[in-house]
């Protein structure tokens, strides 16, 4: 049960949250511009990361915010995100 | 390769066991290599063995960074089914269950494969629908699935009591009779011995830390025992695909993530079939031939590598269990741990070629153990031709450009 | 009888009455069912996995692996440690693994057969037939004890706490630990699995500062009472150490009586192991006889049970402290005649003790085998380096010590790795991962004084770390033990018997031997082969064995060969306790609606709707089936009027000057030019084009806008735009609020609906002029209410939401005027059949998460000219590249009577009915619909659209039949009627 720290609630149990993924899986400001590939890699694919990993929390069971941490996918060592993602 | 049989058991009980030969060999890496199959679980050590029993090829190498079997081959709840909703995947799963009960023999290996039956519960008719059309696109392909009325449970399931209060009460079940349990670590030992007796070398102890390149095309893997020329790289590397992927310049459609199973005391036989709890989170439990309860869930709902889960998947999971057998109350857990899953987009399997040539990818999908000689049938014929086995054309990478996707699991009810 | 005539912490006022298979005996309280049975002599205590061969007790803890009983009293319950389970009033207990008895047991007829079971004998044999076959006999044999036959009726809680620091252990260290902090002023958890504090103190007779070790305990314990930020468990067993400092410990036997055990979430800023070190026995042939005793356990039966477990001994050990408990056994009238010491050169403490007990040590030599089925008779000792000293010495019990293993479990489920202590000759905790620490004997420090030191120390580095002041304390203590001299010994021996290294499991050395010489190189290979490791104890007894032994013959260091991995849990815990409180109706509480309880009242058969709701399936009046009710509903709807229940539908406020540009990105279709007052359906979908949801939206006002949505949907709909709200356009202007539970939603439907409405006091003016996909707000019967015509049953149709509370005010209302007009209630599965009569889309069946809008014959509301919304890109794709696809179509059976499944598959007319791969897509809701009175089905097809007037055949576990393909619409294909 990890704790995810809400940056509105504190440190909370995961049961409170949803995963929403890697924050660097960013939606295409031109959809109809990018080629099949581009748009099936978008959808699709994901690095994966072995390591840290800056990714999204929805604190649904809570107060709805969706936020930023940076998470190792080996250590469950979670940060939250230093700095404002691009 | 000794053949084993009770003569060659008894033969070596008059010499203390002293004169067993070695499984598999331990060689040094070979310079240079037909084919390089990273990854030692089921799905790579049966790939050489295919690759060596139906195309002849023998120049292999599986090179694996830990134990042979280390990874989701050793962590799985046995469990073998074809019960699926497509076309794509109700085929490939039989062709596994048919390899799988014909193993043992082949392999001259007890894999212990022992035909249980599968119940899935059934607790609303959201659920029924999608049994109902599981059932349907298994009989097309000759699976059989038929439905049980709660008589017929409790008859073929003595201790199943399902207290009466329950939040979603039993209307039925689904069966498949086919479904089995399989002795896991024997299936990675087995195919090992076999493929080592064919000549193909198994390399422990051997990380790969970098595919070779040249203009698009794979020429060898980087390893902590060097590097290892290979004209073909296959990958099977159950919870590390993107990681390995990554070495070759590729993304691939899926999430790591754990998938945790766990274990009872042991206790005499009470339970012969596999049981599924759908409706509450997907719980399903059977007993072990060593009398433990083996039990599993879904995946934990994010990425991670650690091997481990959250203790409340197992918390849900128990509740659902006592739904059905209160009973079970007073029974201990006695051991709790994860596998890793590379769960794609859809759920189903990826056999494919890449976007560098002579690389090609098995990346298991929901649970790879119930798939692998299927898998490592198909993923063989793919590497040994360069084009897909018929069961699997629709299961490469392909479909995650046109959008095709061979979608498993639950659908729910939305109004 | 084998209790002595005084000693030990039992009552002996307390006679307590128990039986041991089928046989009476009594004990005092205070005893465990293990102490209890070897006072009264019985040394046979069950059988093994494998082999069934007799064994007694080797331990006084948990980490006892001969000694599991099945309880028999007080519910059934399989694998009981004896050594851990105090003895009550009627206990009756069985031996389990064993037939008919443990003294005489069939079973042991494997014993004979030994030679053809070696380690993974399984593997090698059992093929000529299916497995099936020879598993039947297998299963019947393994297993140890029997799951309880009737339900669990004892309760069981779970609750969290929250602490600074986690002290885990009772014992010198733990306590010691937990005096420091507290001093500190943080707050502190002190948990400990015995039913007294102490820990090994209680089974030993240490000294500390010239007093008895435990009045240093019964002091400390009450200087821990006076402290306010001090909290103590006993019988709580920390059982798993978990992400983010979470340790989940079981109390057995709380306080309140009404509770069997309490799941403890512990959540520390910093957890302090000190859970202690167990004893390990040494390797020799048949040290698994009755009678082979674990030496402190012996020690500990006398000093804490007052129970003589033999009278005369030999004692076989690698290490100083073995000695130190030979004057227990002494001064309790146990005879030691020989100590058989492996190490060549004994250390003088330990010399010193031998000398001054007049106890001779043979040095160099080790306990080749031991004689005696159910109990020992004596035992063989030679030197290690040949027969020099080959003697035979007789004697009731071998007490061995093989040196300590720290329990390092916890540490080890926190992410760390153990590390090995070549000093020591064990494993200790390894860098810590989490924040924590190991202390005392866990930590590899055996001596008492050094866990009070290690405690203190610990303590007040805690305490300073998490901001507190320290003040201060001496942390000197004097006491009696002499320093810990230990050897590693894993030579082999004559091979005399067998050489256990996992009991339960019947693993022995030479099982070991085989799997290497198999070329089982790693550990992890070698536990999955042999089994060792893998009984109920998780090796806590046998596993540093394994790895001596794996090391010792492979020629490698006991670093490289390594551990297995230690999973959770320490010890094993009851389901039941896991699972808390949330069995029957709490296990996922459903959800309801104001009319839910009416609805039950009235006879609704209920099913799940989605989203944890319950609604009614339909409403059978008495006598009718399930299709009759369904008939006589859907007829009610075509030609009077019908009422369902309709809140638990999603319902989203959202505010805000940018909701039509929200809308038009979410939907596929326009809502730039809503007028206020009237809704649109919407069509919505995920980023990869599949049907995500459909609904219709309302515009209230300027800038407010209702949505509606699914049921099942609703969650997955409010967190699709929420994401996008608050990660991809955080510029978008827009308040969303799930009103969901604030509404409830009342509709009434059928040519008559208006009749019923005005009757309730409906304003007829408004309700004649109010268009399809209006909204207008009003009231009735003084009810404010939000009136909305949309249609899910294609007939005319009104919705009226009111305020929550007054929502069955409002139902019941409806009833009363529905009344003359016959208002029928009708339920999920009619509506099914309205919704196939129309043809109307459903995003969760239909869409099958790879129907696409087009696929589902709704390119009527994608609007490809918006310059983008969610799904777009995806749709665009699948018309460029996507290939032949499945659409769905209506399909009108041959026979107007046939009964088709959902979910039957679609293949050729002139296919074969099974076996035949050429499929072609299946049923997704089939019905009789009574207006039609012919049985209707929608399905995907592949390339249906272009396939209408085909025949196909409908292929079913429950027959086939011949169908004509059709539009997927049944009835009133123009919508006349909804739109009336």
């Amino acid at each position: 049960m990890l704790l995810i720290p809400c940056p509105w609630c504190g440190q909370r149990n995961e049961d409170e949250f949803m995963c929403g993924g890697e924050s660097a899986r960013v939606r295409p400001d031109d959809p109809a511009s990018t080629t099949d590939a581009q748009w099936s890699d978008y959808l699709y694919n994901s690095t994966n990361h072995k390591g840290v990993v800056r990714e999204w929390w929805w604190h649904v069971n809570g107060c709805t915010k969706w936020f930023v941490i940076d998470r190792d996918t080996v250590t469950h060592a979670i940060q939250p995100a230093s700095e404002e993602i691009s | 390769m000794s053949h084993f049989s009770i003569f060659s058991l008894a033969r070596n009980a008059l010499t203390g066991h002293k004169n067993w030969e070695k499984m598999w060999r331990s060689p040094d890496p070979k310079k240079e290599y037909d084919v390089v199959i990273i990854g030692g679980g089921g799905h790579g050590l049966g790939a050489a063995y295919y690759l060596a029993k139906d195309h002849g090829i023998t120049n292999v190498a599986v090179v694996e960074k830990g134990w042979l079997g280390g990874g989701n081959t050793g962590r799985n709840t046995m469990t073998v089914r074809s019960n699926f909703l497509r076309e794509d995947s109700v085929p490939f799963h039989e062709l596994s269950i048919d390899l799988y009960h014909q193993l043992s023999k082949d392999l001259n290996y007890n894999l212990m494969v022992s035909k249980r039956g599968m119940i899935t519960f059934i607790q609303s008719s959201a659920v029924n629908r999608i049994a109902m059309q599981m059932a349907n696109t298994m009989h097309i392909y000759g699976a059989e699935y038929r439905m049980l009325s709660l008589p017929e449970i409790k008859q073929r399931v003595p201790i199943f009591s399902p207290s009466e209060n329950m939040r979603l009460p039993i209307l039925g079940g689904v069966y498949q009779p086919r479904a089995s349990m399989v002795r896991h670590d024997a299936v990675a030992w087995g195919f090992a011995r076999g493929a080592d007796s064919r000549g193909v070398d198994i390399i422990q102890n051997c990380e790969v830390s970098g595919i070779r390149r040249e203009s698009g095309a794979v020429t060898g893997v980087e390893t902590n025992r060097g590097f290892i020329k290979a004209k073909k790289v296959g990958m099977a590397v159950a919870g590390h695909g993107s990681v390995v992927a990554n070495m070759a310049g590729l993304r691939l459609p899926i999430v790591t993530q754990p998938l945790q199973a766990w274990v009872s005391e042991p206790i005499k036989p009470v339970l012969n079939e596999i049981v599924v709890i759908r409706s509450y989170y997907g719980t399903y439990l059977m007993q072990s031939d060593k009398g433990e309860i083996v039990i599993g869930q879904g995946c934990d709902p994010y990425a991670s590598y650690a091997q481990r889960g959250t203790f409340s998947i197992i918390e849900d999971a128990t509740n659902a269990m006592l739904e059905v057998f209160p009973s079970f109350s007073r029974l201990k857990l006695l051991r709790h741990w994860a596998g890793m899953l590379d769960m794609p987009f859809d759920g189903s399997p990826i056999i494919s070629k890449t976007d560098v040539d002579g690389f090609y990818v098995d990346v298991a999908g929901s649970g790879g153990f119930k798939t692998t000689p299927a898998a490592a049938k198909t993923f063989a014929h793919l590497i040994a031709r360069n084009e897909s086995h018929p069961l699997t054309e629709n299961l490469g990478l392909s479909r995650f450009q046109n959008g095709r996707l061979v979608q498993e699991g639950g659908v729910s009810a939305n109004r | 009888m084998s209790r002595l005539s005084s000693g030990g912490a039992i009552d002996r006022r307390q006679v307590i009455n128990f039986r041991f298979n089928g046989t009476s005996y009594t004990g005092f309280k205070g005893d465990t069912l293990a102490s209890a049975l070897l006072a009264n002599g019985v040394r046979v205590v069950g059988r093994s996995f494998k082999y069934h061969r007799p064994r007694g007790v080797v331990s006084c803890g948990i980490e006892e692996t001969n000694a599991l009983v099945q309880l028999r009293s007080d519910l059934d319950q399989p694998n009981i440690r004896a050594t851990v389970l105090p003895l009550v009033e009627g206990l009756e207990a069985e031996s389990i693994n064993c037939w008919p008895s443990v003294n005489f047991d069939v079973g042991a007829i494997n014993g004979w057969l030994a030679p053809l079971f070696p380690a993974g004998f399984y593997y090698k044999t059992f093929m000529a037939k299916p497995w099936d076959f020879y598993s039947r006999f297998i299963r019947r044999v393994a297993g140890l004890g029997q799951v309880p036959k009737v339900a669990d009726t004892n309760s069981y809680e779970r609750v969290h706490h929250h602490v600074d620091v986690l002290v885990i252990g009772a014992g010198p260290a733990g306590l010691s630990t937990t005096l420091a902090v507290a001093r500190t002023g943080a707050r502190v958890l002190l948990i400990d699995d015995q039913s007294d504090p102490g820990g090994d103190l209680l089974f030993d007779t240490a000294i500390i500062d010239q007093k008895p070790a435990l009045e240093w305990v019964k002091e400390s314990i009450e200087t821990l009472a006076q402290l306010d930020n001090v909290s103590r468990l006993q019988n709580t067993i920390a059982t798993g150490y978990y992400d983010h400092n979470l340790v989940i410990a079981v109390q057995t036997s709380p306080d309140e009586s009404w509770i069997r055990e309490r799941l403890w979430h512990i959540r520390a800023k910093q957890v302090v192991v000190a859970t202690g070190a167990v004893e390990r026995p040494m390797v020799f042939a048949n040290n698994d006889r009755p009678g082979v005793m674990l030496c402190a356990s012996v020690a500990g039966y006398i000093t804490r049970f007052g129970v003589q477990p033999g009278k005369r001994c030999v004692l076989f050990t690698n290490n100083s402290r073995a000695y130190e408990y030979l004057s227990v056994l002494q001064e309790a009238g146990i005879k030691v005649v020989e100590i058989v010491d492996c190490r060549e050169s004994v250390d003088d403490d330990s010399l010193k003790i031998a000398q001054l007990l007049n106890i001779p040590v043979v040095a160099g030599s080790h306990v080749v085998n031991v004689s005696g089925k159910k109990m020992v008779r004596s035992v063989t000792v030679r030197s290690i380096n040949g027969d020099a000293n080959l003697h035979t010495v007789s004697c009731d019990l071998v007490c061995h010590s093989g040196g300590w293993n720290p329990l390092v479990h916890l540490q080890s489920h926190s992410g760390a790795k153990p590390v090995y202590d070549s000093e020591n000759v064990t494993f200790i905790p390894g860098k810590p991962i989490q924040s924590e620490r190991s202390v005392g004997a866990s930590n590899g420090r055996f001596l008492l004084s050094q866990c009070i030191t290690d405690g203190l120390e610990t303590g007040q580095k805690i305490g300073v770390e998490l901001g507190y002041e320290f003040p201060e304390i001496s942390f000197e203590k004097q006491t009696n033990d002499v320093n810990y001299a230990v050897e590693g010994f894993w030579a082999e021996d004559d091979n005399t018997g067998k050489a256990f290294v996992d009991y339960q499991n019947d693993v022995t050395r030479a099982d070991l031997a085989l799997a290497m010489r198999e070329n089982f190189q790693s550990i992890e290979h070698i536990k999955r082969y042999t089994t060792a490791g893998m009984a109920t104890d998780q090796g806590k007894m046998g596993n540093p064995n394994v790895i001596g032994i794996v090391a010792q013959m492979s020629g490698t260091s006991m670093t490289a060969t390594g551990t297995t991995t230690y999973r959770p849990p320490f010890q094993p815990v009851s389901f039941g306790v896991i699972g808390g409180m949330e069995r029957g109706a709490l296990i996922i509480p459903a959800r309801t609606t104001p009319i839910t309880e009416w609805n039950i009242s009235h006879g609704a058969a209920m099913n799940e709707a989605g989203a944890n709701f319950r609604r009614p399936f339909y409403y059978p009046k008495s006598g009718e089936s399930m299709q009759d009710a369904m008939n006589r509903e859907a007829l009610a709807t075509r030609n009077g009027c019908a009422i369902y229940d309709a809140t638990p539908l999603g319902k989203f406020e959202l505010h805000g000057e940018d909701v039509p540009e929200l809308l038009n990105r979410v939907y596929t279709n326009s809502f730039s030019d809503l007028p206020i007052g009237q809704g649109r359906f919407g069509l919505m979908l995920r980023e990869d084009g599949r049907l995500m949801d459909d609904g219709v939206t309302f515009r209230i006002d300027d800038n407010h806008y209702l949505m509606s949505c699914g049921t099942g949907a609703a969650p997955v709909v409010l967190g699709h735009m929420e994401r996008l709200l608050q990660t991809e356009w955080q510029d978008l202007k827009v308040y969303l609020i799930n009103v969901s539970a604030g509404w409830a939603n009342v509709c009434v439907c059928g040519p008559l609906a208006r009749e019923v409405l005005s009757g309730a006091g409906m304003d007829r003016e408004l309700l004649d002029s109010m268009k399809f996909m209006q909204i207008k707000t009003t009231k009735v019967a003084g009810f404010d209410v939000r009136v909305a015509r949309v249609s899910y049953t294609g007939e005319l149709s009104f919705e009226i939401n009111v305020r929550r509370r007054d929502g069955l005010q409002l139902w019941e209302l409806f009833m009363q005027a529905g009344k003359q007009h016959d208002i029928t209630p009708i339920g999920s599965e009619t509506s099914g059949v309205l919704r196939i009569e129309k043809g109307f889309v459903s995003p969760g069946i239909e869409g099958d998460n790879i129907t696409n809008p087009y696929d589902a014959g709704l390119g009527w509301v994608i609007d490809m000219n918006k310059p983008d919304f969610i799904g777009k890109r995806s749709l665009q794709r699948d018309l460029n590249i996507g290939g032949e696809r499945q659409h769905v179509v209506g399909l009108l059976p041959d026979d107007h009577n046939a009964k088709i499944a959902d979910g039957s598959a679609l293949v050729p007319v002139q296919a074969p009915t099974s076996g035949n791969p050429e499929f072609q897509g299946h049923v997704t809701a089939a019905c009789y619909s009574p207006t039609l009175e012919r049985t209707i089905a929608l399905a995907l097809l592949k390339n249906g659209k272009n396939r209408h007037g085909e025949n196909i055949r409908i292929s079913g576990l429950e027959g086939s039949f011949t169908a004509t393909v059709t539009k997927p619409v049944f009835y009133d294909p123009r919508g006349e009627k909804m739109r009336a």
